[in-house]
């Protein structure tokens, strides 16, 4: 599939406390804020009106926060729900949950810790918020595979019938966190950047 | 039968980290499921482990779990009568 056929159109970028939509600064929190302060903060500011988001574990808190940010602005609702997917990553999978989730067996085991215990568990929350049900997939690698995000997702837009695909890297390890999320599609519209590893890398290392 | 209850709303606030949600909001014998309170299958396992931590009681029979946890007052009435029986 050529570049030409597949598109960025959003972009949202979440780190060191602050909200990227698109390359432009939308918020910065405290930066004495806890992750678990800073989420909240978050869904105050860019959501509410979800009251599951306070159940969910802080991997699923990050990346449905992401998917919130980076969807406000466009119609990918209007797009048939089995139409739209999701390609995330990250490098600790959700190890974050599993640790408190172990600690918990020791007693009584925690039914709403355990329902976290798969890193994918961040793409249910996101489809079940914005109604899609196309493919989707979680790898797990060390570093953001700028390569494999690119070119993954244009192959689903170029041989299923996604028409949209929600990609990028989403991880939290204790107060460490970072979320990188991009909206692709096979229209020219939004950013309207050609999907490639280069833009994907330009896009992710800003605010680094 | 008060003090359990209103004992019982702040540790269901607390368990199932009910934000959005304040004791004084949650009627007596206000459904916690569906269209009530909208707690879920998994707010259900919550409230079994509730009802062992909090109050060292096991429920025997899984099938008695709907009508155990159809309100804070059944929740509530549940748990004197177990309690008186284990005294």
């Amino acid at each position: 599939m050529n570049s030409e056929d597949a598109y960025i159109t959003g972009c949202c970028i979440i780190r060191n406390h602050r909200v990227y939509l698109n390359g432009t600064l939308q918020w910065e929190a405290d930066q004495a804020l806890g992750l678990s302060e800073f989420l909240r903060a978050g869904y105050d500011r860019f959501s509410g009106q979800y009251p599951k988001f306070h159940k969910m574990d802080a991997l699923s808190k990050l990346g449905w926060l992401a998917a919130e940010v980076l969807l406000q602005s466009t119609d990918v609702h209007t797009l048939p729900p089995e139409t739209v997917g999701l390609v995330l990553s990250n490098r600790s999978a959700s190890l974050d949950t599993d640790v408190r989730y172990y600690a918990t067996v020791k007693d009584i085991a925690s039914p709403a810790l355990f329902v976290y215990t798969l890193p994918n568990i961040v793409m249910g929350e996101i489809c079940i918020r914005h109604g899609f049900k196309g493919e989707n997939t979680f790898f797990v690698s060390d570093t953001f595979d700028a390569g494999l995000m690119s070119e993954y997702p244009a192959t689903l837009l170029a041989v299923t019938p996604l028409q949209a695909c929600i990609c990028g890297w989403v991880e939290v390890m204790e107060q460490q966190y970072e979320a990188a999320v991009f909206l692709v599609e096979n229209k020219q519209r939004g950013l309207a950047i050609p999907l490639t590893a280069a833009a994907l890398t330009a896009s992710y290392q800003q605010d680094i | 039968m008060e003090k359990l209850m209103a004992d019982l709303k702040a540790q269901i606030i607390e368990q199932l980290n009910l934000q959005e949600v304040t004791p004084e909001s949650i009627g007596d014998d206000q459904p916690l499921f569906k269209d009530g309170l909208g707690l879920d299958s998994i707010d259900a396992l919550e409230l079994i482990v509730l009802l062992q931590q909090h109050y060292n009681i096991r429920i025997a029979n899984p099938e008695q779990g709907p009508e155990i946890f159809r309100s804070v007052r059944t929740m509530a009435t549940y748990i004197q009568a177990n309690q008186t029986n284990k005294a």
